[in-house]
């Protein structure tokens, strides 16, 4: 730790200073002293290292505890099996709606002005904020037995709460903003000019999005996707409320990790709960990755 | 919605029209599909919900909320998820500066790692803070010896809730800081203003809207958590439960009355939430030119 | 949120720029009609392979029907060739009837207590009212009762129900409102104290009051409960079902924990039943019969009292299995409380005695 007096401009941090040339006048104050910086830096890593990066270290110290072969063991039970297959399924297929949806949405926003329009943007950012518990809710009133279509559905022999549709349902709900979101703001900022241009250079609408649009938000669209699979996939309780945890049937990933854990089978517990984490970290990976070489490309404001 | 969606700009005396007139085509098309789409599944289960509600009439609503254990949990989940978006706003906020300002090994993974909370699952989240926070955990063994019990408690809760809404405080304010401009630092610290007069009086003022901004998004996430919660709450009426678990329980006490009423609440709650985050950023662009 | 209003240049548009959007509408009702299939297709493939069972049960039977699943799979193998998948799910047995009530398909259900298959009947109708009188001993398989799980040496020196509402116990045990086992514990306790004081429901009302009071954790289902004390550490007792306590002790070493039996406690009796609805529905009507009839075989019994359930015929049963279990004055919830039908209403429906004891327990605390 260094004792310097506060007055002293703090070298070798801060804007790239020119070269100490004699002082008159001690330069305005406009960075902390190296002690300052060091506790704030201390005390950011220190938060961040308790709160973040010790759970993330405790779902694999637990997974590997008993060693690696347990650990793969976890993996051969037929039911973990059927939930990460499941998992997949869900996200296979929201995923892509939530993509055509966002670029839809962020086509007509972006690009268009019409009245209504942060209405519009309002209510499609309204899944953030609704509770995951009330996003299941509202589809067993909907498609529950004693809900509003639950006769129709049950005199046609079509089953959605306690299903796959159900669940899909809900997570096509919880991941619905996910892709508009990180298009909107960065199609806004590109404007309109270049898809005019190639208008009038002849190419037709669809051309026009494929070949100049596309490009311009392949990065932000990728970075979506990616948010709206990571939660897609790890989304426990909007699908806890929907799907009648039947093992092998309606058991997605992270449901099968509450069992597990009240099964005393921690270790397998904790093991699926390892894939989920693994996922999470390849996403993060992916995401600082594009925001290192593209960042330009992503949208800039940009809130979850 | 239109279906003129090629219509001439150059029509300029024509009359007034839903959507201004543009070269690009398929807004009809992408704006309908939207539309439909987010009505389909976001619009219509949500009115589901409202109408269910609406069958209670104000009063049943009321009188099933203003009941002692629905407000002894609203009361849970709104105190604590004040308090830790308290703590978010600060910590984050000193996260935001650090990354921002300084440079230092392992910057960029700093950076990537504010990013956690919102990736991983929460149901994996909660199973890891359990196993860190129970009294025979990590950090739950080393202080139970000193009588603090931290899961199981609304102190686990609390603890939940600063992981799951870490993030947005943090992201709220970098963009600005990195924007901001640093003559105006030099400028005051010209007029004689010390280091903290500088900070307190021009710099933090300004980042207020986005610690603002943050703080309502760290408390919307975590006055709807649930996952993450439940593995480390207790889940003791009066005590440790929170709101969305209550709603779970009425379901499952087959009392669609009480899981309704709740719900509709707690919805309610968000969308003023979410306009109060929108009216900040609007005053905030206004006011700033940036988020 | 975070829009910026954007500045639309206009130029003048191409007629044919309108009819280019036709491609891309007919791709976006393709992949609709793509999802659309895929999600309504899903559950009737999963359907149409071999016979599939759903058994809806409560929390602590996960080990047993992982158990009598194999062993009737193998049976009913050899004697039909039909290949048979049972899957089940297991929760706090108030939340799985109302799955079932909501819509879930269970092909049998197999909870806690007969007052959420009566739940089921009533607010569903998939199974008709006198669903109990279709199998013997009350369409109960197996029964168990209520214990307590201590610490080893019971620190603690419990050794009977008033011994937890002394100041200063932690008591662990879940939320009769969702869980049946919870149901039982507390009727239990009730029971106790309205026989010890030759009646006196004030007294009975008091000391469960008073054991609740010691609760600090109230999680939904048993095996939550069982969680929070065996792994997490938390409590000096477990009010708990004699299978899950000797189940806890054989997981987690024997030197760990021990089991108490108080002076008085309550037949507990978990039924199983056929869901008509859904077995008509699902054409699984045969094997869910021969399922149910599989519990009471001397196989399944078998199974039964080595996962430390009291077995309906005990004659087929290992009699080292039958030995563990320890002797106690037992009451049954017809002969005490009048049935479930009355237990429910006076106890546990809202506003009911529940009720009362928490939210005066709220004000005390």
């Amino acid at each position: 730790m260094s004792d310097q007096p506060a007055a002293l401009p703090d070298e070798g941090s801060g804007r790239p200073a020119a070269r100490p040339t004699p002082v008159i006048r001690p330069r305005p104050t406009v960075d902390e002293t190296r002690a300052t910086k060091a506790i704030l830096i201390g005390t950011a890593v220190a938060f961040l290292a308790l709160f973040v990066v010790l759970p993330l270290i405790a779902v694999f110290a637990e997974a590997f505890r008993r060693g690696v072969d347990h650990y793969l063991e976890s993996f051969a039970d037929p039911d973990t099996q059927a939930a990460i297959r499941l998992t997949l399924t869900v996200a296979a297929i929201a995923v892509p709606l939530n993509l055509v949806f966002g670029i839809c949405a962020a086509w007509a926003i972006a690009k268009f002005e019409f009245p209504g329009k942060s209405l519009l943007t309002t209510l499609i950012d309204l899944p953030f904020s609704v509770s995951p518990v009330v996003s299941g809710l509202v589809f067993v009133l909907l498609f529950g037995a004693q809900g509003y279509f639950g006769k129709w559905l049950a005199a046609h022999d079509l089953q959605i709460v306690f299903a796959v549709p159900g669940i899909v349902l809900a997570t096509v709900f919880v991941t619905f903003p996910f892709v508009a979101r990180e298009l909107i703001p960065l199609m806004q900022e590109q404007g309109t000019a270049e898809e005019e241009a190639a208008l009038t250079l002849g190419a037709s609408g669809l051309r026009t999005f494929l070949t100049v649009t596309l490009p311009n938000t392949k990065w932000a669209l990728l970075y979506g996707v990616l948010l709206c699979n990571a939660r897609a996939m790890g989304e426990f309780g909007a699908v806890s409320v929907v799907s009648g945890h039947v093992r092998g049937l309606t058991n997605t990933m992270p449901l099968h990790v509450e069992i597990l854990y009240n099964e005393y089978n921690f270790v397998a517990a904790f093991a699926v709960a390892s894939l989920l984490a693994g996922l999470a970290l390849v996403t993060l990976l992916a995401k600082s990755v594009l925001e290192w070489r593209y960042g330009d490309a992503l949208g800039r404001t940009r809130l979850y | 919605m239109t279906a003129t969606a090629s219509a001439s700009p150059r029509a300029a005396a024509a009359p007034w029209r839903f959507r201004q007139p543009s070269a690009l085509p398929g807004f009809g098309l992408t704006f309908g599909f939207a539309v439909t789409w987010l009505s389909l599944i976001v619009l219509i289960p949500l009115a589901a919900l409202v109408m269910r509600a609406s069958g209670l009439g104000l009063d049943g609503i009321w009188r099933i909320t203003s009941s002692p254990r629905v407000l002894a949990a609203l009361q849970t989940s709104f105190g604590l998820s004040l308090a830790a978006a308290a703590v978010n706003a600060v910590f984050g906020l000193l996260v935001a500066w650090v990354l921002t300002r300084y440079e230092f090994p392992g910057r960029r993974l700093l950076d990537a790692v504010v990013d956690l909370p919102f990736a991983l699952p929460t149901a994996v989240a909660g199973i890891a803070l359990a196993a860190i926070y129970a009294p025979n955990g990590w950090i739950g063994g080393l202080v139970a010896p000193l009588g603090i019990q931290i899961a199981f408690t609304p102190l686990g809760i609390f603890i939940a809730l600063v992981f799951v809404g870490l993030p947005f405080v943090v992201r709220t304010v970098q963009p600005v800081l990195a924007d901001f401009d640093r003559e105006i630092e030099e400028a005051s610290a010209t007029l004689g203003a010390t280091r903290r007069q500088t900070i307190v009086r021009v710099v933090l003022p300004a980042l207020l809207p986005a610690v603002l901004t943050g703080f309502a998004l760290a408390f919307g996430r975590a006055v709807g958590e649930y996952g993450s919660v439940i593995f480390i709450a207790g889940n003791l009426p009066f005590k440790s439960e929170i709101a969305p678990l209550l709603i779970v329980i009425q379901l499952e006490e087959f009392n669609y009355a009480g899981a309704t009423a709740i719900a509709t609440v707690m919805l309610a709650i968000s969308f003023l939430l979410l306009l109060a985050i929108n009216l900040l950023q609007a005053f905030s662009r206004r006011r700033f030119g940036h988020v | 949120m975070l829009l910026r209003p954007i500045a639309v240049r206009s130029t003048p548009a191409r007629p044919a720029v309108h009819c280019a959007a036709a491609p891309a509408a007919a791709r976006l009702a393709a992949l609709l009609v793509l999802g659309v299939g895929l999600i309504c297709g899903l559950p009737a493939a999963a359907r149409a392979q071999a016979v599939t069972l759903v058994n809806v049960s409560y929390d602590p039977t996960r080990e047993l029907y992982r158990a009598v699943n194999d062993a009737f799979a193998k049976e009913w193998q050899a004697k039909t060739g039909q290949k048979v998948t049972i899957r089940t799910s297991h929760g706090g047995s108030g939340r799985q009837a109302r799955s079932v009530i909501d819509g879930l398909d269970a092909d049998v259900v197999t909870l806690a207590l007969a007052g959420d298959i009566d739940a089921i009947a009533r607010e569903s109708k998939r199974l008709p009212a006198d669903w109990q009188t279709r199998l013997p001993n009350n369409s109960s398989p197996y029964t168990s009762t209520i214990v307590l799980l201590v610490r080893k040496g019971n620190p603690k020196g419990i050794k009977d129900w008033d011994d937890l509402a002394k100041p200063g116990v932690q008591v662990i045990t879940p939320n009769p409102k969702t869980s049946g086992g919870a149901r039982w514990n507390y009727l239990a306790a009730w029971a106790f104290e309205l026989d010890r004081s030759g009646g006196d429901a004030g007294k009975a009302k008091a000391l469960v009051a008073a054991i609740f009071r010691n609760v600090p954790v109230l999680d939904t289902g048993a095996r939550g409960s069982t969680t929070t004390f065996v792994q997490r550490g938390l409590g000096d007792v477990l009010v708990a079902w004699e299978n899950e306590a000797f189940l806890a002790k054989q997981e987690f070493g024997a030197d760990r924990f021990d089991i108490v039996y108080p002076s008085l406690s309550i037949v507990a009796e978990p039924p199983v039943a056929l869901v008509d609805q859904v077995v008509d529905k699902r054409g699984t009507r045969a094997v869910a019969q021969a399922y149910l009839a599989f519990l009471y075989g001397p196989a399944a019994q078998r199974l039964i009292a080595s996962h430390f359930y009291r077995p309906f015929r005990p004659e087929h049963a290992a009699p080292e299995d039958l030995a563990r279990f320890g002797k106690t004055r037992l009451v049954t919830i017809d002969g005490v409380f009048g049935g479930w039908a009355k237990a429910q209403a006076e106890h546990f429906a809202d506003g009911a005695v529940f009720d009362q004891i928490y939210q005066a327990g709220a004000q005390g605390r």
